[in-house]
């Protein structure tokens, strides 16, 4: 059995679904269903949260493997388990996900007001999905989880969104489909060499050299779409614009999180050669991403878009951290994705915090916040700051890292990889000016209220977060310093063995 | 030789059930178009019991096959009648369409079609398709006042004589060529590859296309959209259901036992065919405007996929196939089940715009609604990803990468118009609600709805049931 004495994780992964029934069965006029609604909602994910804390407490920082391993037969003829557990990688993205679920529905207590019911069930599976996909220990069921997430994200752009909320539902649901249909076929190769989709085989399995490139490749389809990488990013600034806050928040938080963890599930530790081999291709994407999405951003004229373009250049730090391939760098790509999921998650709810008041997110019909609403002009320097990279703040550690790990590997790659940060600085402090400083132009924005109790208790939790994980940051990076290491010596071993076959058979 | 003819035993047992429900309802002078369907429905669990009870072997100069295979084919096949009835009971009331004849042609199509599931002959494999055929010929044709059904009808016929021609003319050659039609004996014939006549190549080309058109791949599927719409649609569910899975297991046990040793002849044609089929199945869909049209178009797509299955010619590409065809039943059945429920003071309606809003109007019908679309894409939880990752398992073993790539990418260009629909449902404005349900539709829209929602809870039974029933084809 496992640490916890009992199904923890399936417990975290299915609870939301069964809040979700819950949320089905109400019964009554509108308004009850959806005060109901929200209070289930809020109540699953808050349960749902104090059991992940359970992991937080009990993880054994110092085993390197999986723990809290729990399976069930579910295909046993076709090697197939339903079979869950957790890593030092994985741990920190269930807490993620289930951190940033309560606050999600707080979020959207009054900002939803039409089918509410819907919208909690919706984010009640999405919940399930994305727990299950970083709780998942065998392929398949990563798989089924990776594109379930699909099914409530759509549903949330697509109902509560924007005025352009179809273009940009489709558009999302139909790229990211198509990476992962890619990815589908990986998995069968994968299978049908190994017999079997168990993640910890495969992680020990060696795949033929040419097959790793295509099967990297069949990844990268995937998994680009889904960080997003130069040039497939598309996707995510409509995304962003037409989701509801919640559903940015979700989508920056956690999702965007999946690809970066899917190549250092993945593509890292499975496809050694093919990842060393095509790591230039992947740097120069990342360059690609963090210098050129940087000027976008400047150029945006919407809140939300800045933030969007924003998110791709600092996944595209990730992505750096992630193929260089040694402890730094890796280390610093986790602390980079955590750090952003917190942070950009945190920025999206601050431009919530505004749109629902004004009902705008034109950067040009805002300036001089800072009169009229002090918390949020500090809650929102808080999280620029950690978008910067402030030493102090949860961004700086994650950027350093992989700034070092990028030096490690090539002197160019970190010099273009940390203009990234400049120009980071230049427009989130330029976003910063425009809104909170200057002078109360509109008469809307002098009767604008400041955080409503309901919204410091959105906010708080991700403040101390950002703090702790900037002052703090060993207290985060000891959960997957161990797993990282494994990683980094099973990838050299594996480079190593070839060179050295190489050599002997010349 | 002892005469095994307890093999046919579920066969002779519902065709002497449709005599007697035929007798009854031409001899009592009431209406008897609902205790006909009922007595069908019991004729098929009846029927249902016998495949599951009865023996397997070799029957009637071994013409007659009964192994796993056509065990599963004959379970599926009454599945998908029995739910085609089900549908059937509220439309035909509303259309003026109640008489008895209508489940009595239903159960002989279904004879037909378990015949076709046991055929170990090439005069068996016709015999049974012919009965099927020609109830589904007057069932299309069904609602005789109504110009659209008769057309279909016609076209069916005439479209389908001809298909049934290139079939006997196909048989004749394999016939002429080799000089039997038994199905092992054929194979014992054909076991060197190098020493066929291109005569009977020739002959086998024609069997494909004969049984082609019946599953309505490319190119024999032009008759498809026009008959899909034009029928009356608990016709059109049925024909996307049971005669599909019928022809199919026609199609996979004459490729895979007579010619299953000339896998090189046949390949080639049946991954091009596959091929024209998930492209036109995907592409052609995005324009349709009528509900029934598109899904006659998905079905195209759906029949290329499984034929992916087939292409790759191994046991695991038939239980890949197999396994698809019960997704697809009841996927299938479940959306007609809420087409069917698409009714307006009265009237019938078909335009894909007139579901906007039904998320809001009718919860529950939206919801199982959703769950087809998206099994029919292929998101996971539901069932149709299931099938199409056992479907592209067998293509990626087989080494058809070709194949398996062209087949996952049409299958996103697929998810666009299935999403749409989900876009129409939830994401437009509400227009005017549609009548209130019949219990019959909502039954039927929440039963197939649970079993593509839950496949994935429990698949094993499922997969290993189509496992040991392609494994009788490898032997």
């Amino acid at each position: 059995m496992n640490a916890a004495g009992f199904p923890l994780l399936s417990l975290i992964t299915w609870l939301p679904l069964v809040g979700g029934l819950v949320i089905l069965a109400v019964r009554g006029d509108e308004d009850t269903v959806a005060s109901n609604a929200r209070w289930t909602a809020l109540w699953t994910s808050l349960i749902v949260f104090a059991l992940s804390v359970v992991l937080w407490v009990r993880f054994d920082p110092a085993e390197p493997g999986f723990q809290f391993v729990e399976s069930a037969t579910w295909l046993p003829q076709w090697g197939i388990t339903y079979k869950l557990g957790v890593d030092g990688i994985s741990v920190l993205f269930v807490l993620l996900s289930t951190v940033l679920t309560p606050i999600c529905i707080l979020a959207s207590w009054d900002a939803i007001r039409v089918r509410v019911r819907e919208y909690m069930l919706a984010f009640l599976i999405l919940e399930t999905m994305m727990v299950g996909m970083f709780a998942a220990m065998d392929f398949v069921v990563f798989y089924m989880f990776f594109e379930g997430v699909l099914i409530p994200m759509y549903l949330i752009i697509g109902v509560w969104g924007g005025p352009r909320r179809v273009y940009a539902a489709i558009k999302f649901f139909l790229y990211t489909l198509a990476g992962s249909v890619l990815m589908l076929l990986a998995l069968l190769a994968m299978w049908y060499q190994a017999g079997t989709t168990d993640i910890p085989t495969l992680l020990h399995t060696q795949f033929p050299a040419s097959m790793q490139t295509w099967l990297f490749l069949a990844f990268l389809a995937s998994f680009a779409v889904k960080v997003p990488m130069w040039p497939v990013h598309t996707w995510l600034p409509d995304a962003h614009v037409e989701a509801p806050t919640a559903g940015s928040v979700i989508l920056a938080g956690v999702l965007l999180k999946m690809g970066g963890y899917g190549f250092l599930r993945f593509s890292l530790p499975m496809l050694p050669l093919a990842s060393a081999h095509l790591a230039s291709l992947m740097y120069a994407l990342s360059v690609i991403a963090v210098i050129y999405t940087s000027f976008v951003a400047f150029a945006q004229t919407d809140m939300k878009k800045l933030i969007a373009y924003s998110s791709v250049a600092h996944m595209g730090v990730v992505t750096i951290g992630i193929f260089t391939a040694n402890a730094q760098g890796i280390s610093g790509a986790m602390f980079q994705m955590l750090s952003h999921g917190i942070v950009s998650a945190a920025l999206f709810l601050c431009v919530g915090v505004v749109y629902d008041r004004i009902h705008t997110r034109e950067i040009a019909r805002y300036g001089g916040l800072a009169d009229r609403m002090p918390a949020y002009a500090f809650v929102f320097m808080v999280f620029t700051m950690a978008s910067i990279g402030l030493p102090g703040t949860s961004g700086f550690v994650g950027e350093f890292l992989v700034l070092v790990g990028a030096f490690r590997v090539n002197f160019w790659l970190a010099l273009l990889g940390s203009l990234g940060m400049i120009l980071g600085a230049a427009y989130a402090l330029w976003l910063y000016r425009r809104i909170i400083f200057g002078r109360i132009t509109r008469d809307d924005l002098r009767g604008i209220l400041d955080l409503s109790p309901r919204e410091v208790a959105v906010f708080a939790p991700l403040v101390v977060l950002t703090i702790w994980m900037g002052v703090y940051p060993s207290s985060f990076s000891q959960f997957w310093d161990a797993t990282v290491g494994t990683i980094v010596v099973h990838n050299q071993a594996a480079l190593h063995l070839t060179t050295t076959l190489a050599a002997a058979n010349p | 030789m002892m005469m095994h003819w307890t093999t046919a035993l579920p066969e002779i047992a519902l065709a002497c059930c449709g005599m007697a429900i035929l007798l009854l309802g031409a001899l009592t002078p009431r209406d008897t178009f609902r205790i006909a369907s009922m007595l069908t429905i019991g004729a098929f669990l009846l029927a249902a019991m016998l495949v599951i009870a009865g023996p397997a072997g070799l029957a009637y100069h071994d013409q007659f096959v009964v192994d796993a295979f056509a065990g599963f084919i004959k379970l599926l096949v009454l599945a998908g009648s029995a739910l085609a009835v089900v549908a059937s009971l509220d439309y035909n009331e509303h259309e003026n369409l109640r008489r008895f004849e209508f489940p009595v042609l239903l159960l002989f199509a279904t004879v037909g079609m378990m015949v076709m599931a046991s055929a170990a002959n090439l005069m068996t494999l016709y015999v049974g398709l012919e009965l099927q055929s020609l109830s589904i010929y007057v069932l299309a044709a069904f609602a005789r006042d109504q110009l659209r059904s008769a057309e279909a009808g016609l076209k069916y016929f005439v479209l389908g004589a001809l298909a049934s021609g290139l079939l006997l003319y196909g048989i004749s050659l394999v016939y002429g060529f080799s000089g039997t039609m038994q199905f092992d004996r054929l194979a014992a014939a054909l076991t060197d590859p190098a020493h066929v006549s291109p005569g009977l190549v020739v002959g086998i080309v024609f069997v494909v296309a004969g049984l082609a058109f019946k599953v309505s791949a490319v190119p024999f599927h032009m008759w498809t959209p026009d008959v899909y719409e034009g029928a009356p649609t608990p016709v059109t569910l049925l024909m996307g259901t049971s005669p599909k899975v019928a022809a199919m297991a026609l199609l996979v046990r004459a490729m895979a036992t007579p010619f299953g040793h000339l896998l090189a002849s046949w390949q080639q044609l049946i991954v091009l065919v596959a091929i024209a089929s998930v492209l036109l199945g995907a592409l052609a869909a995005i324009g349709q405007h009528n509900i029934k049209r598109l899904m006659a178009y998905s079905s195209i797509g759906h029949m290329g996929y499984v034929l992916i299955g087939l292409a790759a010619g191994t046991a695991v590409g038939i239980r890949g196939v197999l396994l698809y065809l019960l997704t697809y039943v009841f996927m299938n059945a479940g959306t007609f089940a809420v087409i069917l429920a698409m009714r307006r003071r009265g009237e019938m309606t078909e335009e894909i715009a007139d579901l906007s809003g039904l998320g809001r109007r009718d919860p529950a019908m939206a919801l199982w609604m959703t769950v087809f679309m998206f099994s029919m894409a292929g998101i996971p939880p539901f069932s149709g990803f299931w099938a199409k990752y056992f479907i592209f398992t067998a293509a990626v073993q087989s080494g058809l990468w070709l194949l398996a790539v062209i087949g996952v990418l049409t299958s996103v260009i697929g998810a666009y118009y299935y999403i749409r629909i989900i876009k129409v449902m939830y994401f437009d404005a509400p227009g005017e609600p549609f009548d209130p349900r019949p219990a019959s539709l909502s039954l039927l829209a929440a039963g197939s709805g649970l079993f593509t929602t839950l496949f994935f809870v429990i698949p094993a039974p499922f997969v290993g049931a189509a496992e040991a029933a392609a494994r009788v084809l490898f032997r």
